[in-house]
């Protein structure tokens, strides 16, 4: 058996050995289906702070990932198309400064995450996977019949948008630059983790009395949480929609939730590199098995099924022999 | 804005909820007695679908059509019930879950296998379709009212199976004390099997009776379902009236927010303006609707007191 730490390392290693194969050998495809699992790992690594540490089952992460997605679409559409977002009752120029973009995907979706946050954790259990699920699917409709930036064609962006300093039409450089957000992201969790924030959150997950007692508000700190979470994965769904110079309703989609779900359980839960293998087995199985049939899908059904009934602790769980994130 | 419109939308409300109810009944009578949170309950409503539009097109009858959607889904039901998802009863909800996404996946890909992309139809017979006129000299179709009759009808037989015979005592018993009525020498497991597959041929037979006015297609059942939680949100888990209420005030809300919100916008702004902001407001409604009635009663209407 292998100490979980090693294979975070061997993870790890993965997104910047192969990547820099890629592009020694001028795969840039390779590069892009990377960038695709970085930033699929991101969503999921945002995920699993609600998931993991939380314990909140949230069936309606999609509505972040997709408002992130059209934070981006939509400032970039009108930069494009040089008209403002708005002019009352101040102006708002569209840009297609990437910067600003994550800054706004992140605002909006922590804003959509405290609204959703605070109705759904006035339940718990399965009300609240059925309430996130509903909100999600209401994004979805919402940006189906919002005519003006697409409905249900979506919208297209011509070009990637700008970091200052890089080509961001260059694979790489762009890959980097996810890369770099997604290490930053799993350090800032991993210390959000140990902090007293995390601790307080990881008790009022297990025993929300005793948090209550020692007169902290278990609700509230799982709101933060949720907030967090929503936040991380609204800035993938921007970085997903500059990934694919597209974005449309399939990202507000009930699939869309279960697949970022699906990221986390393929590697194990509350595990910190859980999320990132997921989604590079996801994307892996995506390319190889999706390139044998065109029902891929039924085999990573049958996977996920057996891991759920059989691999408790996911795939990292099975590999490291602990099947126990927490203890 | 004429009284016979609004007859007509309400109708059509009624209909769309009576048939939501027959999803959201089999998933809060199967939350309700085994508390397991069923995504895949969709899946069974697409496979009524399918097993009506098969039979109805080798043998033309749509009795026999119905007849099959109930068999199909209660067997696949029953099936995997013993297979799947009688492990999950002693898991957490997140790995009920995700099982049942994996079944999601599962039934649609191989539905899609078997049936390829493209959608089948399954026609209204003849001597349930054209219009039909109610009092007050309004057309209504004809199938349409008979989806409201049978959904009416299917609701009474399970209010009556739940609260007059052995089968639906054991089933509230079950809901109460899982492991008294084991001691008492009911097969509980047996029992769970029966009740998985009640709930399926409910949405085997709603799969079919709307496959006739929709098209029969792969993922036709997961936007139902997901009303179907919001029914049970707002109607409280567990609760059978809950959930026919809930099922009639969602159905009422989609059907005449659609119509009346951008009506109701055009007196405040331009009719173009109405007309977009209305129809997005209007799909968003039964959702703004489920977050009021959770500020007021976190536990639905008819749900218990936590």
């Amino acid at each position: 058996m292998i100490a979980e730490r090693y294979l975070n390392a061997a993870i790890l290693a993965i997104f910047f050995v192969v990547p820099a194969w890629a592009w020694w050998a001028n795969e840039p495809f390779t590069i892009t289906l990377m960038t695709r699992a970085a930033i699929f790992a991101l969503a999921a690594v945002g995920l699993n702070v609600a998931l993991g540490l939380g314990g909140l089952v949230s069936l309606g992460h999609a509505a972040f990932f997709g408002i992130g997605g059209y934070a981006m679409g939509i400032l970039a559409f009108h930069a494009q198309t040089v008209t403002p977002v708005m002019e009352w009752p101040f102006v708002i120029e569209g840009t297609k400064s990437m910067p600003v973009i994550w800054l706004t995907a992140i605002v909006l979706s922590a804003l959509a995450a405290l609204v959703i946050g605070h109705l759904s954790l006035r339940t718990s259990g399965v009300y609240f996977i059925m309430i996130t699920l509903a909100f999600g699917q209401m994004f979805f409709f919402f940006s189906i019949s919002w005519s003006a930036y697409g409905g249900e064609d979506g919208l297209s962006i011509w070009v990637r948008n700008d970091f200052p300093g890089l080509n961001t039409l260059q694979p790489i450089q762009f890959y980097g630059l996810c890369l770099a957000i997604l290490c930053a992201v799993l350090w800032f969790t991993s210390r959000l983790a140990r902090s007293p924030f995390g601790l307080a959150l990881n008790a009022a997950r297990q025993v929300p009395q005793r948090v209550e007692t020692v007169g902290l508000n278990a609700t509230r700190l799982k709101l933060v949480a949720f907030v967090i979470s929503g936040a991380i994965t609204g800035l993938a769904g921007a970085l997903f929609a500059d990934l694919n110079r597209f974005v449309s309703p399939t990202m507000f989609s009930w699939q869309m939730s279960g697949e970022i779900m699906v990221f986390i359980i393929i590697g194990g839960v509350a595990r910190l590199f859980g999320p990132v293998a997921g989604a590079l087995v996801f994307v892996a199985l995506e390319h190889f098995l999706g390139g044998l049939s065109d029902y891929w899908l039924v085999y990573l059904g049958a996977l996920l099924l057996l891991i759920v009934l059989f691999g408790r602790g996911g795939l990292i769980g099975i590999v490291s022999g602990r099947e126990k994130a927490h203890g | 804005m004429s009284f016979i419109l609004l007859v007509e939308q309400i109708l059509n409300g009624l209909q769309f909820g009576i048939m939501l109810f027959l999803m959201a009944a089999g998933l809060t009578l199967i939350f309700g007695v085994m508390g397991l949170i069923n995504l895949a309950h969709g899946s069974l409503y697409m496979i009524g679908a399918f097993a009506a539009a098969t039979v109805a097109g080798y043998t033309g009858s749509f009795v026999l059509a119905l007849a099959a959607a109930l068999a199909a889904a209660a067997i696949v039901g029953a099936i995997v019930e013993l297979v799947v998802i009688r492990r999950l009863y002693d898991k957490d909800h997140l790995d009920q879950v995700l099982a049942t996404f994996a079944l999601i996946l599962i039934f649609s890909e191989g539905t899609r296998w078997l049936f390829g992309s493209f959608p089948l139809f399954l026609d209204i017979p003849d001597y349930l379709s054209g219009p039909v006129t109610l009092p007050g000299g309004i057309q209504y179709p004809l199938y349409r009212l008979f989806l409201i009759v049978v959904g009416l009808l299917i609701a009474l037989g399970l209010g009556a199976l739940i609260t007059k015979t052995r089968i639906g005592i054991q089933i509230r018993a079950g809901e109460n004390d899982r492991e008294m009525i084991a001691a008492l020498g009911i097969d509980i497991s047996r029992l769970y099997t029966l009740v998985f597959a009640l709930g399926a041929g409910l949405a085997g037979i709603a799969g079919a009776l709307v496959g006739a006015i929709q098209s029969v297609q792969v993922g036709m059942g997961e936007p139902v379902l997901i009303l179907a939680f919001v029914v049970i949100v707002i109607g409280g888990i567990g609760s059978m009236k809950g959930a026919l209420i809930g099922a009639i005030l969602v159905g009422l809300t989609d059907t005449l927010g659609g119509i009346f919100l951008p009506e109701l916008l055009k007196l405040f702004t331009d009719p173009a303006t109405a007309t977009s902001v209305g129809s997005s407001l209007a799909s968003m409604a039964i959702y703004i609707l489920m977050g009021a009635i959770l500020i007021w009663r976190p536990t639905g209407l008819f749900g218990a007191k936590s």
